[in-house]
């Protein structure tokens, strides 16, 4: 993966620029970060103090918004909340609870098949690649129609978590198989040959030979598939039920009402933002692998 | 020996067999369940046994339903837009970026965060800098001494107010793929025409765009796909609206499917809108083929110069 290999070596030091580059890297990092630090100091505040107009920055931030979501999670009982609505808090554990468990079983499922696809010569990568760009093509929405009658009629897994998480894998699994399929590839096939001669078998090999060498290949899957999982509201809004809705369906709703608690929803959106914000930080290198593999590379 | 032999044989259909099952369970079944319901008159209610055989009705009922067209109309207005605007502001910052800075890879990380935040969460932060009243933009209008501007409630307005989220959100995308393709350029090429006394402009335009264009191609591409999945932003911003003004198809399809619960219609849409993607893909991967026959002729051209 060199694309981002700087200049060689000898172009090491790095070149002075003039102040009018340095001002627009600085305007185009407040132009990104903006509307995330909007929503963050909106989330410290309490409503009375979003509406007022004389408002200003100087206002102590406070953490009530915040217990207000997770009132039903903490071990105590915030003094401010009157009535403690529980939405909130238990959409965060079924996002928590769909989202890795469909990851981890993208994960294993992809893994065995990119492994099947490179040693075994089943389909070229044209095949693999061609599908995974197809199913990009297909939009959630339509899906919704055929998953909401199967689910509903046929399956019996409308309101489960099996059968969002089931939607969820198979939406991943053709890019997940296709992006490992290229780190796989460049595993030694020595190395492997070295372990069945110690009399490893084929799921020995695979688990303790394989998995460990793609573990950058892995990270990027991961990152990609929870995102979705994390992310995704049209389909959870159709499947689940009241007790097993995930954090976008509950943000939905709550602004379809006339008033909006800005304070609240936005500490809730800040809840929902965060572990991609810290995925971001651990692993962008793998998440621009992983999100330029398909152009750049071929 | 012989069976040693048989298990070998099998070990690669029991590493893909899990896969396959699950595509086929829950992708291909549903996607060939919805070209089999768009041929029902069908409502949620109902078990699809027993909904009726109405042939090409619901196709044909679209192609003369005023708010399907319009809706159509309006997703090909918006992905276009934002595409074109996208490409060329992301082109741009990364033909400016590209040189050799600290903190790069800072700001690459700075840009992706837009593009790993929940669209709910995306739409949720706009909609709120877009509020008549509290939200930034009118603030800070208000205060300069201008006019508010009715940003999510005048049909024009909206489609801008959309567009710009839009934007923001996924210019990082092609800014991204565009400074990887430009890093990966031939070196060689660069430095013979600078050699030769190219400027600047002529570099970009003579040897960094035409080498870029195979991979700008497809990066054109997986954003015009995307953009014709953008829903949930929309959803929160606007929820279509006012009007129709901003109610893109993925919209109307899930309104359909819900409000109206006109399953067989929604089915119907769904496959109006997978050909045009499948049509923009298959016309998109051809025009790429040649492009890069091209672009590999030009850099030899160049590489022997």
């Amino acid at each position: 993966m060199g694309f981002f290999s700087q200049k060689p070596a000898h172009n090491n030091q790095t070149e002075k620029q003039n102040p009018a580059f340095y001002a627009l890297v600085f305007v185009l990092i407040i132009m990104a970060l903006g509307p995330i630090v909007l929503m963050l100091s909106t989330s410290l505040r309490l409503n009375v103090d979003i509406m007022n107009d004389s408002a200003s920055w100087l206002i102590m931030p406070t953490l009530r918004n915040y217990e207000t979501v997770l009132c039903n999670a903490l071990w105590y009982t915030p003094e401010h909340v009157d009535y403690c609505n529980p939405t909130f808090g238990r959409a965060l554990g079924n996002s928590l609870i769909v989202s890795l468990i469909s990851t981890i079983i993208t994960l294993i499922v992809g893994c065995m098949a990119a492994y099947a696809l490179v040693r075994f010569r089943f389909m070229g990568r044209g095949v693999v690649s061609m599908s995974t760009l197809m199913m990009r093509m297909v939009p959630p929405a339509v899906l919704l129609v055929p998953v909401f009658g199967i689910w509903t009629f046929q399956y019996g897994l409308d309101g489960s978590y099996s059968g969002i998480i089931l939607v969820y894998v198979a939406m991943n699994l053709p890019f997940v198989i296709w992006i490992l399929q290229s780190f796989i590839v460049q595993v030694p096939i020595q190395l492997e040959e070295a372990a069945k001669m110690d009399g490893a078998n084929a799921l020995q090999t695979f688990f303790l030979v394989v998995l460990p060498v793609i573990k950058p290949g892995l990270a990027a899957a991961s990152i990609f598939t929870f995102r979705i999982a994390w992310n995704e509201f049209l389909l959870a809004n159709a499947l689940l039920d009241r007790n097993t809705r995930t954090v976008p369906v509950t943000i939905v709703n709550s602004i379809t009402e006339h008033d909006i608690d800005w304070g609240v929803i936005m500490a809730t959106g800040m809840l929902l933002a965060v572990p991609p914000i810290i995925f971001t930080f651990i692993a962008s290198k793998q998440i621009i692998t992983g999100m330029t593999a398909g152009a750049v590379k071929g | 020996m012989q069976s040693s032999f048989n298990t070998n044989r099998l070990i690669p259909y029991f590493f893909l067999a899990p896969a396959l099952i699950i595509l086929g369970v829950a992708l291909l079944y549903p996607i060939g369940y919805m070209i089999y319901a768009s041929f029902l008159d069908w409502n949620p209610s109902q078990r699809i046994g027993e909904a009726d055989w109405v042939g090409l009705r619901n196709y044909t009922f679209l192609l003369h339903d005023a708010s399907f067209r319009e809706s159509f109309f309006v997703t090909l207005k918006f992905a276009s837009i934002v595409v074109i605007l996208e490409m060329i502001i992301g082109v741009g910052l990364a033909l400016l970026l590209d040189r050799n800075i600290r903190g790069m890879s800072a700001l690459r990380t700075i840009f992706i965060l837009p593009m790993m935040i929940a669209p709910i969460v995306v739409g949720l932060m706009w909609r709120y800098m877009y509020h008549p009243t509290v939200g930034i933009f009118n603030r800070t209008l208000k205060d300069w001494g201008f006019e508010a501007i009715p940003w999510l409630s005048d049909s024009w307005w909206s489609l801008v107010s959309v567009i710009i989220a839009d934007i923001w959100q996924w210019t990082p995308f092609i800014f991204i793929l565009s400074l990887a393709a430009l890093q990966s350029l031939p070196r060689s090429a660069l430095e013979a025409s600078r050699i030769d006394g190219a400027t600047g402009w002529q570099q970009i335009f003579y040897i960094k765009l035409p080498l870029m264009m195979p991979v700008l191609i497809v990066t054109a591409l997986l954003r015009l796909i995307d953009a014709f999945k953008v829903l949930e932003v929309i959803l929160v911003l606007t929820n279509g609206g006012p009007g129709l003004s901003t109610e893109i198809l993925s919209l109307r399809i899930s309104r359909t499917a819900s409000e109206f619960r006109e399953l067989g219609v929604a089915a119907a849409m769904s496959n109006y809108l997978l050909i045009l993607l499948f049509v923009l893909t298959v016309a998109m991967f051809l025009y790429n083929k040649v492009v890069e026959k091209h672009a590999i002729k030009q850099q030899a051209k160049t590489e022997e110069a």
